[in-house]
């Protein structure tokens, strides 16, 4: 069934179609449509869950955690402010191996306050063991909600789904809505491999002691490295059943590019279109839109980025005292590689600037002029 | 209580023995914490009027019941005192652990 | 033996918590849990933040409990019971009694928000707080649950515990959940009595439990009952109920108030105090019971 929703209501979809059961979640701008139709959506009964109005994102995260121990299929979503304010508890999801699906709205980091995307506030978890997908549709953040619970749910591992700020989460959109059946086929009920019963009762999450807690985070990788194949693998499952594949990355005209564009979120679609007005002047470019980062999809970006002789990877984040984190990855995924291309770093948007297909023409012929970076941050618009 | 004695100290060879998570798969009675004692008590059950309090007030469940009379189990007794010090007609008697 | 008479007991005989478990000699917080677990049955489940029973219960692979527990976040006592709650009753267990099991400083403190949350909400929930007034898992540091004239590593002599004791129970009264109680681990009938009156409740119910603690007071480990018993008898630590937030009843009205000089005497986080600050807490103690006596009369 099609519909044109915005992309937070994408978010909703996506939580009510795959029969999440217990939602616990905060309002925090550009989050707060998700959840108010959530709320509508468990008033009406058009989803059967639990939705707990929480206090605050630390404690929906708590919350989260309780219910997915109990064995119910569990939905969140946040944004910066609010991410952050989890941020101790979202290792607790991950080393408690529980399925959590949660989205985030990519938004800045204040001070000041902003509103704006960028992708610090996802980022800046990158370590907490949770795998991170980045869309830029909203058909594809739908699609993303689903097919999260299968991998999180086969591996016991966290997901967000990551959206831009407004130029994703408020836009609109068709979207083709799965039928139910369907999706129920797809992504069978939550069969927890452990939870909290009197019949059967354990401690869970007690002291560990140096000589067990290594070898439970040794599993957690493990179990990790495992996800780039099955959320391909699950991803044919989907395109099977729906005829929409997803996968790991989003490569546009990559195969003959001699400079190829690394983005990612609402910006890679933006390349794309830029990538195509290039083309038709006769350059040799293509873009790489991440759509996985973690796990970090190694393979695929060493094979397809590793063609090509340039490499312009475009960052709406940083790590300070560093360079944009993309870049920092992108770069030691390509080490050692038999005539490695040159990594281009590029930061531009954060704090929700525009970034437009002129910025990645200015881009590309910057990278096309240099041999090799002088400097792995070139700022895009600053004005200095 | 008798059965949980039989608990043993639960030692993992590889990571593949070793539960997805961190969760208890055994019980703490493998820990015999009547080492800690320095003090030891003695119930004289000649005095004892059965009146239950000891067996209340143990903070480690370790005074059974049987056949109708209080019985400390010294396997975990940590000697704390509080049976003797509880009991209405006097009958516990704190005695130094020798060791 | 020599008499035909049976063992007297006055609480619920089965035993849900094992012996082997890490707690010090004389610590009332285990006395607390043997007996809220005896009036609750095996169809529970803990929800437990940091605090001394997050060690007691032993470290992985064991436990001492005969109930499932979810060792959680410092501050997310009340929102992890909260989340369990709703995820039992969506896999179909309605009947679970879902606690949250803190200490003071997870309660009164770092714990508080996520508290008042889940009582505002009027969660599902037994929140059982065993206050052995200071932060005693990390190495006896003051809470808000410290009352004045105390030491603790962070109220030095020099320094000792001005400020007085948070009322926890007012605090919780002013949710208007269905039903507030103190506890003594000294009173295991009335204790047990309670927890059983609130099992068959819906929504919030909070039992805040008077926990002596030897190794942070300072006191003989053999004293932990007797302690928890004069406070009730001196009025420190009154014995009452309240119902929606307005309807109090004293389960133990003293005919004569004991001195708290005798209780006080028995724990080395006081022995510094002079008799003019004892005063001080002789005082506050009178006013505070004055003021619960209205409460209770008030018709």
């Amino acid at each position: 069934m099609k519909k044109v929703i915005m992309g937070n209501h994408a978010l909703s979809y996506g939580a009510m179609i795959s029969r999440s059961q217990v939602i616990a979640a905060y309002p925090i701008t550009p989050q707060t449509q998700v959840v108010e139709l959530l709320s509508e959506m468990c008033a009406s009964k058009a989803l059967d869950a639990k939705f707990i109005k929480v206090e605050s994102e630390h404690s929906a995260m708590a919350a989260s955690i309780g219910a997915a121990l109990a064995g119910a299929r569990t939905f969140t979503a946040t944004s910066s402010q609010g991410l952050a304010l989890m941020h101790e508890l979202l290792h607790w999801a991950s080393g408690g191996r529980l399925p959590v699906v949660m989205g985030n709205i990519n938004r800045a980091m204040a001070p000041g306050w902003s509103i704006w995307s960028d992708q610090n506030d996802s980022l800046s978890e990158r370590d907490t063991g949770w795998m991170q997908f980045y869309c830029a549709s909203n058909q594809e953040v739908l699609d993303t909600v689903i097919q999260a619970f299968k991998v999180s749910e086969a591996l016991l591992i966290p997901s967000m789904v990551v959206l831009d700020a407004f130029s994703l989460s408020h836009t609109y959109e068709v979207v083709d809505l799965p039928d139910q059946a369907k999706v129920d086929e797809y992504l069978p009920p939550f069969k927890p491999r452990f939870r909290l019963t009197p019949s059967e009762p354990h401690a869970f999450g007690g002291l560990t002691s140096p000589e067990h807690y290594f070898e439970f985070r040794y599993k957690l990788q493990k179990d990790m490295e495992k996800a780039p194949a099955m959320i391909e693998e699950t991803g044919r499952e989907y395109e099977k059943m729906f005829g929409r594949f997803l996968g790991l990355v989003d490569p546009r005209r990559c195969d003959d590019a001699e400079i190829l564009l690394v983005t990612s979120g609402t910006a890679g679609y933006t390349a794309h279109v830029a990538v195509e007005e290039m083309r038709q002047a006769g350059l040799k470019v293509g873009n790489l839109r991440m759509k996985v980062f973690r796990p970090f999809p190694f393979d695929k970006v060493r094979e397809i980025a590793g063609r090509a002789k340039k490499i312009a990877v475009v960052d709406r984040n940083i790590s300070y005292g560093h360079h944009g984190i993309f870049f920092q990855e992108i770069k030691s995924a390509l080490y050692g590689l038999k005539d490695a291309p040159a990594v281009f770093g590029y930061i531009a948007g954060l704090g929700g600037r525009d970034i437009t297909p002129s910025d990645f023409g200015g881009i590309v012929r910057h990278a096309l002029a240099n041999d090799r970076p002088e400097d792995n941050i070139v700022w895009i618009g600053v004005k200095r | 209580m008798k059965n949980k004695k039989k608990a043993e100290r639960i030692t993992f060879r590889s990571e593949k023995e070793m539960p997805v998570v961190p969760m208890s798969i055994g019980s703490m009675c493998h820990n015999k914490t009547g080492a800690w004692r320095n003090m030891k008590p003695v119930i004289n059950l000649a005095e004892c009027i059965q009146c239950g309090i000891c067996w209340k007030f143990c903070p480690d469940a370790c005074i059974l019941v049987e056949d109708e009379w209080p019985v400390i189990d010294y396997d975990y007794c940590k000697g704390c005192g509080i049976c003797a010090e509880e009991c209405p007609t006097k009958c516990i008697a704190n005695v130094e652990e020798k060791r | 033996m020599k008499k035909e008479r049976t063992f007297k007991f006055t609480i619920p005989e089965e035993e849900l918590m094992n012996s082997g478990h890490l707690a010090c000699q004389g610590c009332s917080a285990t006395q607390a849990m043997r007996f809220v677990l005896k009036g609750l049955g095996r169809k529970t489940v803990l929800c437990i933040p940091a605090c001394c029973w997050a060690v007691i219960d032993g470290p992985v692979p064991y436990s001492c409990l005969e109930v499932p527990i979810f060792h959680c976040a410092f501050e997310t006592a009340a929102s992890s019971a909260s989340g369990v709650k709703a995820g039992l009753e969506m896999v179909g267990d309605t009947e679970t009694t879902v606690v949250a099991w803190a200490g003071d400083g997870g309660t009164f403190d770092i714990g508080l928000q996520a508290l008042s949350g889940a009582a505002e909400r009027n969660e599902d929930i037994i929140y059982v707080c065993y206050d052995n007034e200071a932060y005693m898992n990390t190495g006896i540091q003051r809470s808000s649950a410290t009352p004045y004239g105390a030491w603790t590593t962070t109220t030095p002599v020099k320094h000792f515990k001005r400020r007085p004791k948070k009322d926890i129970v007012a605090i919780m009264a002013a949710h208007k959940i269905p039903y507030v109680a103190t506890a003594s681990v000294a009173f295991p009938e009335d204790l047990v009595k309670k927890v059983k009156k609130a099992k068959d409740i819906k929504g919030t119910r909070f039992l805040h439990i008077f926990a002596p603690c030897p190794t942070g007071w300072k006191s003989r480990p053999d004293d932990s009952v007797k302690l928890a018993r004069m406070v009730v008898q001196n009025c420190m630590f009154p014995l009452y109920e309240v119902e929606n937030g307005e309807k109090y009843t004293l389960n133990i009205r003293p005919k004569e108030k004991k001195p708290i000089n005798d209780y006080v005497r028995l724990q080395g986080r006081f022995r510094h105090l002079n008799e003019e600050q004892l005063a001080l807490m002789q005082q506050e103690t009178d006013h505070n019971w004055e003021l619960l006596l209205k409460k209770v009369d008030a018709k």
